[in-house]
């Protein structure tokens, strides 16, 4: 069985794909929890390119990234929803257009 | 025993400590005590460096006593310094003892002022000062004494200070003694530019080799400072508002003591004024104009002290006249003598307004001689004395001076003229003031009389001592024509003012030398002349007497005999009256010229310069900040997406840039 090899710019092209999804998302979605997925899809949409890279380039920088990117993303999920839940309680909403304390 | 010349200001600086530090707590009488007996004790220490001084023969009558080095930079060097020479130890004897008396006469004065403590503080600082003044080594110690005792001199005019006028006569005289410090301090730094040093004896000693032009321009610089300090024309005005102080204080530091600092400063530089005709013509012109107008604004003022103290000033006129004319022994002797019966007409003054519950304007005055007779006949002698009743201090001292300004090669027929006008003029108002204070009719209220009563024994007994000395004091200084010999204080002064200031052998002689160098040893000629010369002296003298006789008639039939008659004479000469009694409008001329304009300059750069230009820049960057910041703040919403938004658009224009620049440079 053959494996069409893909050419690596069909892989660079799906991360900015998901990329730009990912900033729509950002920017437009009102519920928190799916702004923040959709930060994890801009982190993955990196991750993406980074192997991508790596693999080309036949460097394993790429690779060791990508588990940084990944300890980091997890970390940040576990400091992102316990600053969503004390959010809820304090303000009972997570929409992110209705939380506006962060200015003068 | 001259090395001790150092004692003579310790003690007035160390009754200065404690009566300043710890003068409010410790018992009033105690406080008293340390003021007297400090100045007491400079005084003893004076009269025994004077006796010191007198042993050694008169050329080498000269000791330096330097303490420590003060400033060192580069070239300049000046030490904390003391001299001892005639003139100091003549200025140092009557400022210790003086001020001895008049610390006296104080305790019982200033008795029950809630600011006693303060007051003899201020005073102790004042004699220590004025101490440094007299007995300094170089110019820039003598600068020190000078602005000390111009700043308790500010202190004590404005010692009541609760009291408007008093403050605003303290200002009043600092101010006008800025003017004149800035002439002094001028001259100073010009000695020390072209000389080099400002050690009196160096100074001195180098001074011949001054141009002539350059000698003048510092003899006028430092006779500016003369002027402010010893109240001149044209920056007398101070002296007069002086007199809001209390009384012993305008005794002590503005008749005897302080206001003599200009004479004595002349004397001091006879050297550098020797050299400079002109200036010592700017100096006796100035005097005697000082002398006679001075005396004109006396004959009309209704104010006990403002009469002395216009009479202090024409007095002071007639020592700068001395000095003027190169007679610094005979200006020098005036400033003795002056000190005693001036010093004690303020007390006499103090003690009449003591009894009279502090008033002050003679009007209200009159019949006070049966009244409190020892203070009348105190100051009986003192009138006589400054009216130069012949044997009496003044007289002496004051025909010595007129004689001079007549004699002298750099006197005038003119300035003699006018100094016997302004003797005259004194001799009226001295009497006027005692007509008016102490014969015909008790014009006071009837309370005011009810309480008049002779002073304690502690001020009686100064006013005493310095009668006595008002009517000896001038002995010391006897005129050659009453017997050769016995002008002891032109002898002792010689060594120091010399040259033509040398009055130790006798007017005749004195002209005889200089009719001996013309005639080139035509000795018969000569002594002829000497003769004739001192024939004129008695002629000069006759009239002056007379001019003052005169003055004391007027003076008689103007308040006892017709006392209406003033009023009438007044009423006839309306305009010359509103113009003394409103002192020539002097002080309204310069409140128009400068203090209006100075104030309008102040006013100006307060508004336009200091409000616009300093606080616009202060407040407007502050504004301008703020301004910005609240422009900028809206950018902030506080929505994080807006913030990711901005993020986003900025790394989009940062890759595009990038990306668009590949494009291009392919």
């Amino acid at each position: 069985m053959i494996i069409p090899t893909v050419p690596p710019a069909c892989y660079l092209v799906l991360g900015a794909i998901l990329f730009t999804i990912g900033v729509i998302g950002v920017l437009t979605r009102r519920n928190a929890i799916v702004v923040f997925m959709c930060i994890e899809l801009m982190l993955n949409a990196v991750n993406v390119s980074f192997i991508t890279l790596s693999r080309f380039l036949n460097s394993p920088h790429g690779v060791m990234f990508v588990f940084f990117v990944m300890a980091v993303a997890a970390a940040e999920a576990a400091v992102g929803l316990a600053i969503f839940v004390q959010l809820y309680r304090t303000r009972e909403t997570i929409n992110v257009d209705e939380i506006n304390l962060m200015k003068w | 025993m001259l090395d001790y010349v150092w004692l003579v200001p310790l003690f007035p600086a160390v009754g200065f400590i404690i009566n300043g530090l710890i003068g409010k707590r410790i018992d009033r009488r105690l406080v008293g005590w340390i003021g007297c007996s400090a100045i007491g004790l400079s005084f003893f220490f004076s009269i025994l460096l004077f006796f010191e001084l007198i042993q050694l023969p008169p050329a080498s009558r000269h000791h330096e006593f330097e303490i420590f080095e003060w400033v060192v930079s580069g070239d300049f060097r000046t030490v904390i310094g003391y001299q001892v020479d005639p003139l100091s130890i003549l200025m140092a004897l009557v400022v210790s003892g003086v001020s001895f008396f008049i610390h006296i006469y104080s305790i019982g004065y200033m008795h029950g002022d809630p600011g006693y403590p303060r007051y003899f503080t201020y005073l102790n600082l004042f004699v220590f000062m004025m101490l440094n003044l007299v007995l300094a080594n170089n110019f820039l110690l003598m600068f020190v004494g000078w602005e000390g005792v111009g700043l308790c001199s500010y202190l004590l005019i404005g010692f009541w200070f609760e009291k408007d006028s008093a403050s605003n006569a303290g200002k009043k005289a600092f101010v006008v003694n800025r003017v004149g410090d800035f002439g002094f301090l001028l001259g100073i730094f010009l000695i020390f530019t072209s000389l080099g040093t400002l050690d009196f004896t160096e100074v001195f000693h180098k001074a011949p080799s001054l141009g002539v032009t350059l000698a003048t321009t510092i003899a006028i610089l430092l006779f500016i400072g003369a002027a402010g300090k010893s109240a001149q024309l044209p920056l007398y005005v101070w002296l007069p508002d002086a007199m809001e102080g209390p009384t012993p204080v305008s005794s002590l530091i503005h008749a005897a003591t302080m206001v003599t600092a200009g004479v004595y400063m002349i004397a001091r530089c006879n050297v550098l004024y020797s050299m400079a005709p002109i200036a010592l013509t700017v100096v006796a012109v100035i005097g005697v104009a000082t002398a006679i107008y001075a005396a004109s604004i006396g004959l009309t003022q209704n104010d006990i002290k403002r009469v002395l103290a216009y009479s202090t000033i024409s007095q002071l006129g007639y020592m700068f006249l001395g000095v003027g004319v190169g007679a610094y022994g005979a200006g020098m002797f005036h400033l003795m003598t002056h000190a005693f019966f001036k010093g004690l007409l303020f007390l006499g003054a103090g003690s009449v307004m003591h009894a009279m519950s502090g008033e002050l304007d003679m009007r209200k005055m009159g019949g006070l001689r049966s009244k409190i007779p020892i203070t009348f006949w105190t100051f009986v002698p003192a009138t006589l004395a400054i009216t130069g009743v012949p044997f009496f201090s003044g007289f002496f001292s004051k025909d010595e001076i007129l004689w001079q300004a007549y004699s002298s090669s750099h006197g005038h027929f003119l300035l003699w003229a006018v100094g016997v006008i302004a003797a005259g003029m004194t001799s009226f108002y001295m009497f006027r003031l005692l007509f008016m204070t102490f014969f015909g009719q008790c014009r006071a209220p009837e309370e005011v009389k009810k309480h008049i009563h002779e002073s304690p024994k502690v001020m009686t007994i100064p006013l005493g001592v310095l009668s006595v000395l008002s009517i000896i004091g001038g002995y010391v200084g006897i005129p050659h024509i009453f017997g050769g010999g016995f002008n002891k204080i032109g002898e002792f002064l010689a060594p120091v003012v010399g040259g033509h200031g040398e009055v130790a052998k006798g007017h005749a002689v004195f002209s005889l030398e200089k009719v001996a160098h013309a005639a080139e040893g035509g000795g018969a000629t000569a002594t002829a002349h000497g003769l004739q010369s001192a024939s004129m002296e008695v002629i000069l003298m006759a009239i002056s007497v007379i001019v003052a006789l005169i003055g004391f008639l007027i003076a008689y039939v103007f308040y006892i005999k017709r006392p209406n008659l003033p009023g009438i004479v007044a009423e006839k000469a309306k305009i010359l009256y509103t113009v003394l009694i409103n002192k020539y409008f002097v002080d309204e001329i310069y409140e128009f010229c400068f203090v209006d304009s100075l104030k309008a300059v102040g006013i100006a750069l307060w508004k336009g310069f200091d409000d616009l230009v300093i606080d616009g820049a202060v407040n407007g960057v502050g504004q301008l900040t703020v301004g910005s910041s609240r422009v900028l703040r809206r950018i902030q919403t506080g929505f994080v997406q807006s913030y990711a938004f901005f993020m986003i658009i900025g790394g989009v224009i940062v890759v595009g840039y990038y990306v668009i620049r590949a494009i291009l440079l392919r």
